[in-house]
């Protein structure tokens, strides 16, 4: 989304001018008096330009539109229904119980905790990890290509596929994770994914392997935005290294860190792939469901569709949480 | 800092030692990203996957038979991703494109408005969506039923390839939002004096996409065909809620079925098979890497 930012401000600035060159470009003489969607729509159709774009994006656009907020709106209009299992859904009786019951469930609540837990960890351990590995890569090494491209390499991979290595990685019997803690002393073997304390945390950390090479692409090229001129200055006034990048860097990579941190806790609310590739169910380890295994498991193997439905709005909803500030932002700071 | 801002230093003989340890780092990263992947690659190739540490290779074990047995078990469902996913790529890409042209070098007001409606697509967590478009499928559009006598009477025409269809659809619908808008960032860079010479030449909207855009566009294809064929391979949800097994299943729905039930046995198997379902977009990004790390980091 680097590059979200740039965009916008174009956009705007066209936006601006757009009226005048509406009419510049040799549209016919239209009426500009009117105001509101429906008069804007008139003066758009009444121009050559408008109407010839329509086949471009008017395809694209209903298509998406309807697989997009035509099921969230059908899923919210799903979620205020009552169960009624295998029936069709009654829409004459709408209400708020299938979130009140989320409410009150202990599955609910212990997902939505573990769904935090993940985003939260998940995301900051992979930022700060991707940040060291950036400045590390940063610092005019020989081979930088092949170094980037095998830190980067498990992110072209499917969870399905990630899922099983981590498996065999976890193994206890002969899992590379407990073959390490054997070597260390005072450390026994773990039964990583039947102890519901570490399932999660194990988890996590197969993830953060997975997508820190993203973070750590996306910092890179905030760092090779960063004038010379910054670090030299640095240096003059005598910072160390660490010095250096903690007080004059790190603070200008802030662009970096919230596009970054937007699209893993994207990344991290679909987590769900990871969780069910690890057992082939829609139950997964105990200790690691999250709101979108949740979601899966009551529409897809109970049948409880407005029940899930819910659950499906409440996931949009935390999604919105992160995303709408995020464009709130670039829109405040001028650049949207 | 891309340029020698440090060289002066590096004379001395204590950034000699810093440099040392700093490709120490490096090359333990390197470890660290590819320790899961070829634990695994050693792992399928022998034949008891507990005879030694599972990330030294094979020796006296080695075999090829879980490949052979992997490759009987996701066969199938390899045709079936192949054909999902190059028909879902190409018309996410090239829908994508003309959204992008038609909501970029083209004005006309309000299209703001839409563009940030394509935006916001991206963002939503499918869990939000997947019940409405599964009731979609199932009972407002239900391809699968139209079609029976299509699929009754044609010769290798299968019912399960009007679910493929659906899913084909969806993931177009679903990829539109990012193709638009990687193809977008790239045309506001195009030059607008080009276009508007064409334009005033008389040159029509569909004539500029075809005969100055579209063969302008090559670079920006490359990189949204190989980040949609990534997603749409790798893509499990969808595969399998809208086809589930059976026979048009698709690699990652058959993947993470396979060995579940031959316990410790299965873990070659596994490994094998997870190899192979990872081969195509394995191959993608070893030849394409520069593509895959810009069309994600956009």
């Amino acid at each position: 989304m680097r590059d979200l930012a740039r965009d916008a401000k174009r956009l705007v600035g066209r936006l601006g001018s757009a009226e005048d060159e509406v009419r510049a470009d040799g549209g016919e003489p239209v009426d500009t008096q009117g105001s509101g969607p429906i008069a804007a729509l008139k003066r758009n159709l009444a121009n050559q330009q408008f109407r010839e774009s329509m086949p471009f994006w008017l395809p694209a656009f209903l298509l998406m539109a309807l697989f997009v907020y035509g099921a969230i709106i059908w899923n919210f209009m799903l979620s205020l229904t009552d169960p009624v299992g295998l029936g069709s859904p009654d829409y004459s009786d709408l209400d708020f119980d299938m979130y009140v019951q989320a409410f009150t469930s202990d599955s609910f609540v212990n997902a939505t905790v573990n769904t935090f837990v993940l985003l939260v960890a998940f995301t900051l351990v992979s930022l700060v990890l991707g940040l060291v590995v950036a400045i590390l890569v940063d610092r005019n090494i020989r081979f930088e290509n092949t170094f980037r491209t095998i830190y980067l390499l498990p992110m072209s991979l499917s969870f399905v596929v990630t899922a099983q290595f981590w498996l065999w990685m976890y193994n206890f019997d002969n899992g590379v994770v407990n073959l390490f803690l054997d070597v260390l002393p005072f450390v026994d073997k773990v039964r990583w994914f039947s102890n519901p304390e570490l399932a999660l945390p194990a988890v996590i950390f197969a993830l953060i392997w997975q997508f820190s090479g993203y973070t750590m692409v996306v910092y890179l090229a905030g760092l090779r935005a960063i004038p010379t001129e910054h670090y030299e200055a640095a240096r003059v006034d005598g910072a160390s290294t660490f010095k250096m990048y903690w007080r004059v860097i790190v603070p200008q990579l802030k662009g970096s860190t919230i596009s970054a941190t937007v699209v893993l806790m994207v990344f991290a609310l679909k987590a769900f792939d990871f969780l069910y590739a690890l057992r082939g169910t829609y139950l997964p380890y105990k200790g690691t469901d999250i709101l979108a295994t949740l979601m899966m498991r009551e529409a897809f193997s109970n049948g409880h569709f407005a029940y899930a439905a819910a659950i499906g709005i409440m996931l949009f909803v935390l999604a919105l949480g992160v995303v709408a500030p995020y464009l709130t932002y670039q829109y405040r700071s001028g650049q949207l | 800092m891309s340029t020698e801002t440090v060289t002066p230093e590096e004379t001395d003989v204590g950034v000699d030692t810093e440099r040392v340890a700093l490709y120490a780092v490096l090359g333990g990263l390197v470890a660290f990203y590819l320790l899961p992947i070829e634990t695994g690659l050693m792992t399928s190739l022998k034949a008891d996957p507990f005879s030694s540490a599972p990330f030294l290779p094979p020796v006296e074990q080695f075999t090829t038979a879980k490949y052979a047995r992997a490759f009987d078990a996701l066969g199938h469902g390899f045709v079936n991703s192949f054909l999902l996913t190059i028909p879902a790529t190409v018309l996410s890409a090239l829908m994508g494109s003309m959204a992008a042209y038609g909501l970029t070098n083209v004005d006309w007001k309000g299209q703001v408005g839409i563009l940030a409606l394509f935006i916001a697509g991206i963002f939503i967590p499918y869990q939000a969506v997947l019940i409405p478009v599964s009731k979609f499928w199932g009972s407002i559009v239900p391809l699968e039923t139209w079609f029976e006598p299509v699929w009754l009477l044609t010769p290798g025409i299968e019912q399960y390839h009007f679910n493929v269809l659906e899913l084909i659809i969806t993931h177009v619908a679903y990829g539109l939002p990012i193709c638009t808008l990687l193809f977008r960032t790239f045309y506001l860079d195009l030059n607008d004096e080009m276009i508007e010479a064409a334009r005033l030449d008389g040159a029509s909207i569909a004539r500029i996409y075809r005969r100055l855009i579209l063969p302008l566009s090559g670079p920006m294809f490359a990189v949204v065909l190989i980040y949609q064929f990534t997603q749409i391979w790798n893509d499990v949800l969808f595969a399998l809620v809208l086809v589930g097994s059976g026979d048009g299943a698709m690699v990652t729905v058959v993947l993470a079925q396979l060995g579940n039930n031959l316990s410790s046995v299965g873990i070659g198997l596994k490994m094998a098979g997870a190899f192979l379902t990872a081969l195509p977009t394995l191959l993608v990004y070893i030849f394409f890497g520069e593509q895959f790390a810009e069309g994600i980091a956009t």
